[in-house]
């Protein structure tokens, strides 16, 4: 490791770090807080004299996610960076890509809503995320970082994901993630992706590369007639099946011995685990599952911890959002609580412990 | 002297360009499109440019385009033709990209799109069809409508004070410092399709050569909106239509 390659750094800047090193072709964004140090960063460094990575500041959010449309359709890795009411705005273009199977990445560095709510963090977006904020039956990839490390680590492997899936990803952060600061160590700098890459990797993709040697490839969500329209749907749902099969992923803290679960994802984990110690050393044996994949939701490694514990409190920065996907997973087997904070509010270690110790008062068990 | 000995090579006058697939299209008798369709593939053929185009199509009625024409296309959500071809030519700079959209999708829903696309210098070009109606929706105002017409939206003729003024869009893109070439043309006769040709051939060899942007606008006839056979649509549209959007090259620098 090259010692320039561990560095202090804000979520945010680590994100424009890591997609410069990880081989993006391009990003397009509109700024908004609380996200826009990543258009800042990624204009100070000027990867497009260095890797050649295209960076444009767009006119709306609306212009960014079809920039998003246009780049990845013709098989180049793109993304764009936004907070809630933007994210808001680019719905209609990620059930289009949706759709015509186009992958980029979108990540969302969550404030807090309705509206323009609140600079401040929040995850009151995880509906919007995870159950498609567009129209039709569609799914976005969707990755919860927790730290630094992980805004760095996710953008390579969302853009992976999206490749391998044909399928737009997102990463669903939050304004503390976004701002705060820790050490990253950042990916090793890859090179993009040649035009003879891409045409083996992407020969569905619209860029005449090899046109001639194949029909022409049209990226469409348009069809007429309503038997072709539904196969394609259906085709859609097989993926996602498969998906769901093949890309959960979470990670388990003190669970084996638990007798309250704790399920949590991105800042909220983390505040989590320091809960989780504090209970422990009060006798109270909590431990935490956290999702780092929202969707596919980790449902099977939710119902597994079922039968082990008395009681699930599942804290949020929203009004209950993820804690309806742990209650489908649990399937009434034991009390699930919800705890939310609202309104750009982040919960501290002390909340959640109290909240395990209310349950704990009232599921004590055998 | 046969029909064999007349079909030979040294006799051809005309033919289908190469790059227009042989179906059959979903326009109605006398509409323009199939005329600009035509000649887009002659410029894009005769520049040698087929493996090297990336066409984004519109939501209205030249949603199909892509059917018609054997290039690789982008088929657009309604306005954002603009967007999507700026991401593909600043990541295939050596592509032809250019969008083929109607005066509701680039001059209403997609108004954003296509300024700021235009004004950023984009290396690409906007075909605008421009039919004063929405034709696939089944003829409603457009921004383009003139004062007096009538659609069905506008049925006692459209109202300044009711509707608002109509949108010239073209005009706007030639006080541009972004764009280097904007033209109004039509194709409702023989002349007119030649001058047209020739505006769209200097759009995309712009667009090649890293000159931008490039607007070609065709005034166009919409019969079955505008409820007039095929010639009379032109007639109409000579005398209603022109004298509002002014023919010609608006910018050539």
């Amino acid at each position: 490791m090259n010692q320039n390659d561990c560095v202090l750094l804000k979520g945010n800047e680590a994100i424009a770090h890591a997609a410069i090193r990880c081989g993006c072709d391009g990003f397009f964004g509109y700024p908004i807080t609380p996200q826009s140090e990543i258009l800042e960063t990624l204009s100070v460094l000027k990867p497009w004299e260095t890797t050649g990575m295209v960076v444009l500041q767009a006119e709306s959010e609306v212009a960014a996610i079809n920039m998003l449309y246009g780049g990845g359709g013709t098989g180049k890795r793109v993304m764009t960076t936004s907070s809630s009411p933007g994210v808001a705005l680019m719905q209609e273009g990620i059930s289009f890509m949706a759709i015509c199977e186009i992958p980029a990445l979108i990540v969302n560095v969550q404030r807090g809503g309705p509206g323009l709510g609140t600079i401040q963090p929040s995850q009151s977006d995880y509906f919007q995320a995870t159950v498609g904020g567009g129209n039709g039956d569609y799914q976005t990839i969707v990755l919860a970082p927790n730290s630094v490390q992980e805004m760095a680590d996710f953008v390579d492997l969302a853009f992976e994901l999206a490749f391998r899936w044909r399928n737009p990803a997102m990463i669903l952060s939050d304004g503390a993630i976004g701002q705060m600061m820790e050490k990253v160590i950042l990916p090793p700098l890859r090179p993009r992706k040649t035009d003879e890459e891409i045409a083996k990797e992407c020969p569905w993709a619209a860029n005449g590369l090899n046109l001639g040697k194949r029909k022409p490839n049209i990226m469409t969500s348009l069809e007429l007639v309503p038997q072709i329209m539904e196969e394609r749907n259906l085709a859609l749902q097989r993926k996602y099946a498969e998906i769901r099969e093949k890309e959960v992923r979470c990670e388990t803290y003190m669970c084996d011995d638990a007798d309250y679960l704790l399920v949590a994802f991105g800042v909220v984990s983390r505040i989590c685990m320091e809960a989780v110690g504090n209970l422990r050393q009060r006798g109270i044996r909590a431990g935490l599952l956290r999702p780092i994949t929202l969707w596919p939701f980790p449902e099977k490694e939710i119902a597994q911890l079922a039968p082990r514990v008395k009681a699930v409190c599942v804290p949020e920065m929203n009004a209950g959002q993820m804690v309806r996907d742990v209650r489908a997973a649990i399937n009434g087997r034991v009390p699930v609580t919800a705890y939310g904070r609202l309104g750009g509010i982040v919960p501290s270690p002390q909340e959640i412990e109290d909240c395990v110790e209310k349950l704990a008062a009232a599921n004590p068990g055998a | 002297m046969t029909r064999e000995d007349i079909i030979q090579p040294q006799n051809l006058v005309y033919a289908k360009p190469s790059l227009m697939n042989d179906v059959g299209m979903h326009y109605c008798p006398g509409c323009s499109h199939g005329v600009v369709h035509k000649l887009i593939a002659e410029v894009i053929e005769e520049m040698n440019l087929a493996d090297k185009t990336i066409g984004i199509c519109p939501v209205g009625c030249a949603v199909f385009a892509y059917r018609y024409l054997d290039v690789d296309w982008l088929e657009a959500a309604h306005g954002r033709a603009p967007a999507i071809a700026t991401a593909c030519k600043r990541l295939w700079p050596d592509r032809l990209v250019f969008t083929y959209q109607g005066d509701g999708d680039l001059a209403c829903i997609g108004t954003c799109e296509t300024i700021h696309a235009l004004n950023r210098g984009e290396k690409i070009t906007l075909i605008f069809i421009n039919n004063a109606i929405y034709g696939m929706t089944g003829g409603q105002m457009a921004p383009t409508t003139p004062l007096g017409m009538k659609t069905a939206t506008c049925p006692y003729g459209r109202e300044a004070e009711l509707h608002g003024y109509p949108l010239n869009i073209t005009d706007m893109a030639a006080t541009m410092p972004g764009t280097a070439y904007v033209s109004r043309q039509s194709v409702h006769n023989v002349a007119a399709i030649r001058k047209a040709k020739r505006a769209i051939r200097k759009a995309f060899e712009n667009s090649m050569n890293g000159r931008g942007s490039n607007m070609v606008e065709i005034l166009s006839t919409c019969n079955a909106g505008w409820k007039m056979t095929p010639l009379k649509a032109n007639q109409w549209m000579e005398e209603n239509i022109f004298k509002l959007y002014r023919l010609g090259d608006l910018k050539d620098e």
